[in-house]
């Protein structure tokens, strides 16, 4: 009885992020494509560019509808499903969640300034400042919630007296170890993957119809965009990896299955393990774990011996791992192919292999998310504040938690199923050459309206 | 010097004051968009509805979150005794709450009216401020017992309370009520004499309930918290003003003129009464086992909070204000020409 509550409080918690995450990467980088994109178009006097802006916006408030909602319900879930942990950290912690609210509220009121005021301004930047914003609020709300996120893994910022936390610095809480690379890749990566995604929706189109130049120069920024995040999510990905060697190697073992303490050790890939913890199958690349950790060859990687047996995380999240850098690697060279026909002038760079491979990589990169997000949580098992609490003593004791699992995932099916009709419905009832017909009627002579 | 923990918790209840207020405009709105369907008025007032509701409801939103935010940051034992107890409860709001902004979204921004989202909507409207309304009657306290350790809701007690009921009728009353005078400022400013005909009617028709639920409330805590209520008797100015200008709201609705001063009047009777049921509270936030003094932050904690409060009201005052000029009083925007 006791074992399920807690279960079904992780699988409850598991869900609503994993279901939150999708939207809230979507919340944050979504509004920086519309953002350029505007820009471009004013800059260059292109209607093309400022349609795109337009066709995402309208997108983008399906989703940030359902990013609101699925958030007020993990906000209120922290403390209905982890009273105990709530009532611990809160005292820690409390001030990031405090400011990102204040995040939010300045991203809400400019996404409905922005929605309704396209025509109202004769000139146009005002319009596109109100862009800044969002932006901002966005990236804001992700800094403030991964710093709650990095103070889970290295707690830092207090000290226990009687069993409480005691001698609180919220502002050394707010910028543990953690916090660096943990923001950074965070927001790397949610850029990353809305360019991707946005990438992949273009190609799909060129796909099902046939290529216009408002697809070709969509298509062309989204690339350009998903290489260029995609080779600072590496850079990030990478500094995260030293990070974790520095202060929580366990986590960094248990994705490489590193057992013993070695100096150059190898990166594995894939594989499986046998009875007696080897890997079998495994793509070996000699040496290259110690590079990952510490930026040198023959650098020494602790393993998981080093760690009681008690506190491993579970093994399988090399597979997570394994599946995230996979993709980090996947997206830039798909990105950097398209780059590449479409600077020889002999190849079509909108041949049905290049486009399904972008195709792939919008969803590609959002399984990436997750995958990264559900290796550094169950990284962290079994403890929900590392060396201080465990998930076990933190989740609710209520009895009803099952059901709650039950009723969640049902609404979840129903918001996700919905959103996606929604936003079919939207782009069909109102394709993009009618539109840019109807909105910007002299294409040719530039944009005045 | 005023200690960070009445301050957090001044903030904090005016914060849940704009949400009664904020909240109620949009959730009365619902129900009468839905009404108005039902009845074939939608042309008269949904565009009147969807012109106001469309460019705020996720500030409305925020709002809530700031409260709950709030409350656990500054009184992190709230989580402890209110998330254990309120799972149930509170996960139920949550569903409603998601159902309810993201149907408005598929329907408005998806271009589909149906039937069935506009039903969910305004249903919602109703049954949201029901279910958070449970809150507040949790924290009168006798329904929430901790037993060896473990905290848990007594639902018996809580369905067979009178106090609880009144409260949940007074919390969907109020909600009509307010959004209804809310709604006839708004037709009034816009000139859509059709719309403010209805609006006012219904504004006309729910003070009457109000003010009984109110007094029904009043009634049935002096039998379930006796300190509260004597707390309260001790207040009685601030319940006469609200009566005051309640009475003001009515004359001016009745007599069809300066609605935005009854809209007004009423805010500060919802005000006055707010303020008189919290400062009775004091000092339990959970009747008995939370009390302000003993549970809040430490006080590094409770001064950042407070700090990063007036840097965060800097930032959106100013915000706010600019929201409201362009779509609150920019005549041109209330009237429907942009
Ligand atoms: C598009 C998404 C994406 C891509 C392509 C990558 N990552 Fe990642 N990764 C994330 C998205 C992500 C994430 C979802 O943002 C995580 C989860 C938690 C976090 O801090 O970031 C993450 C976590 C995460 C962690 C754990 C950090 C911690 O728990 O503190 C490490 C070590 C890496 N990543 C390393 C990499 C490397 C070496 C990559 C190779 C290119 C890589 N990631 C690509
Ligand atoms: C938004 C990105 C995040 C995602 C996708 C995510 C994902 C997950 C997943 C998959 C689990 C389940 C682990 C398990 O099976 O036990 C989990 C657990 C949990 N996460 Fe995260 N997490 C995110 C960020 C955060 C943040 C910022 C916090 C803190 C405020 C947090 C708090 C928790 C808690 C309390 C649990 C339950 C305990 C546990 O199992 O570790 N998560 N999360
Ligand atoms: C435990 C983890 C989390 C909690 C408690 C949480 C809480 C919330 C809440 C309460 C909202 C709704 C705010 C509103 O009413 O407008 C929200 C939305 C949002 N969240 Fe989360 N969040 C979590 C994880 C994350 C993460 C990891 C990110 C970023 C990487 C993120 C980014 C956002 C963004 C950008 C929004 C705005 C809505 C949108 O544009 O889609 N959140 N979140």
């Amino acid at each position: 009885m006791e074992l399920d509550t807690v279960l079904m409080s992780r699988l409850l918690t598991a869900m609503t992020l994993g279901f939150h995450i999708i939207f809230a990467t979507l919340g944050v980088g979504v509004p920086l494509m519309i953002s350029i994109a505007e820009l471009i178009g004013i800059k260059k006097k292109d209607p093309y560019y400022r349609l795109l802006a337009r066709r995402w916006t309208r997108g983008f408030v399906i989703s940030v509808a359902v990013g609101v909602v699925t958030g007020t319900a993990i906000g209120l879930q922290l403390s209905l499903v982890w009273p105990n942990f709530m009532q611990v950290a809160g005292n820690v912690i409390s001030l990031p969640l405090f400011m990102e609210v204040f995040a939010f509220f300045f991203e809400a009121i400019f996404l409905g300034i922005y929605l309704y005021t396209w025509d109202r301004f004769k000139n146009q930047y005002i319009h596109w400042l109100f862009s800044l914003p969002i932006i901002i609020g966005g990236g804001f709300s992700a800094v403030f919630i991964t710093t709650v996120n990095a103070f889970m893994n290295t707690p830092d910022g207090f000290t226990v007296e009687n069993g409480t936390f005691a001698a609180v610095n919220p502002i050394t809480a707010m910028l543990n170890p953690a916090t660096p690379t943990k923001v950074f890749h965070v927001l790397s990566s949610a850029y990353l993957t809305c360019a991707a995604i946005l990438a992949a929706i273009t190609a799909f189109m060129i796909l099902k119809k046939k290529t216009t130049a408002y697809y070709k120069k969509a298509l062309k920024l989204t690339l350009t965009l998903t290489f260029i995040f995609a080779v600072i999510t590496a850079i990030a990905g990478d500094s995260s990896a030293k990070f974790l060697a520095a202060h929580q190697p366990e986590k960094l073992a248990a994705a490489e299955w590193h057992f013993e303490t070695e100096e150059g050790a190898d990166l594995l890939l894939f594989g499986w393990l046998n009875d007696a913890h080897e890997a079998i199958g495994e793509i070996r690349i000699p040496k290259f774990l110690s590079f990952l950790a510490h930026g040198d060859f023959n650098a020494e990687v602790a393993g998981l011996e080093e760690t009681p047996d008690e506190y491993w995380p579970p093994l399988w999240v090399h597979y997570m791992f394994d599946l995230m850098v996979t993709i980090g690697f996947f997206l830039p060279a798909v990105a950097l192919l398209y780059l590449i026909l479409s600077k020889l002038k002999k190849r079509d760079e909108h041949n049905k292999g290049m486009l399904s491979l972008i195709v792939l990589s919008g969803p590609l990169a959002m399984l990436a998310i997750e995958f990264g997000w559900i290796y550094a949580e169950e990284g962290r098992q079994p403890w929900i504040i590392r060396g201080y609490m465990t998930v076990e003593e933190a989740a609710t004791s209520s009895p009803h938690i099952g059901l709650m699992f039950f009723l969640f995932l049902a609404l979840y099916v129903v918001l996700g199923t919905l959103c996606i009709v929604t936003l079919r419905k939207v782009f069909r009832d109102n394709p993009a050459e009618e539109e840019l017909e109807k909105l910007y009627p002299s294409v040719e002579k530039g944009d005045k309206s | 010097m005023v200690s960070y923990e009445i301050i957090g918790v001044s903030v904090l209840w005016i914060f849940l004051y704009g949400y009664l207020i904020v909240a109620s405009i949009d959730f009365g709105a619902g129900f009468f968009a839905f009404y108005a369907k039902v009845t074939k008025q939608d042309h008269v007032v949904n565009q009147l509805i969807a012109r106001y509701l469309s460019p705020v409801w996720e500030v409305t939103n925020v709002f809530f979150v700031f409260f709950f935010v709030g409350i656990v940051g500054f009184f992190p034992e709230t989580a402890y005794y209110y998330g254990t107890a309120l799972l149930v409860p509170g996960s139920i709001a949550i569903i409603l709450l998601a159902i309810r902004g993201s149907f408005y979204a598929f329907e408005n921004y998806g271009s589909k009216q149906s039937t069935v989202y506009t039903f969910l909507y305004g249903a919602t409207g109703l049954l949201i401020p029901a279910s958070l309304s449970v809150a507040l009657t949790l924290s009168e306290g006798g329904f929430i017992k901790e037993t060896n350790g473990t905290v848990s809701l007594q639902y018996l007690e809580l369905f067979t309370s009178p106090l609880s009921w009144s409260i949940v009728a007074l919390a969907i009353v109020s909600v009509l009520f307010i959004s209804a005078a809310f709604l006839s400022f708004y037709a009034a400013r816009a000139k859509d004499y059709p719309a403010l005909k209805l609006v006012r009617n219904f504004a006309l028709f729910w003070s009457t309930p109000a003010i009984i639920a109110a007094m029904t409330t009043l009634i049935f805590l002096s039998q379930h918290n006796e300190r509260h209520y004597e707390s309260m008797l001790d207040l009685w100015w601030m319940f006469g003003l609200s009566v005051g200008f309640f009475m003001i709201a009515i004359w001016l609705l009745y007599r069809g003129k300066l609605y935005g001063i009854a809209f007004v009047s009423i805010m500060l009777q919802y005000l006055f009464a707010f303020f008189g049921y919290g400062i009775g509270h004091y000092p339990y936030l959970l009747d008995p086992y939370i009390s302000i003094h003993e549970s809040a932050t430490h006080e590094s904690m409770g001064i950042a909070l407070v700090i990063a409060f007036i840097g965060g009201l800097l930032l959106l005052v100013p915000s706010l204000i600019l929201l409201m000029r362009l779509f609150l009083f920019n005549a041109d925007y209330v009237k429907g020409k942009k």
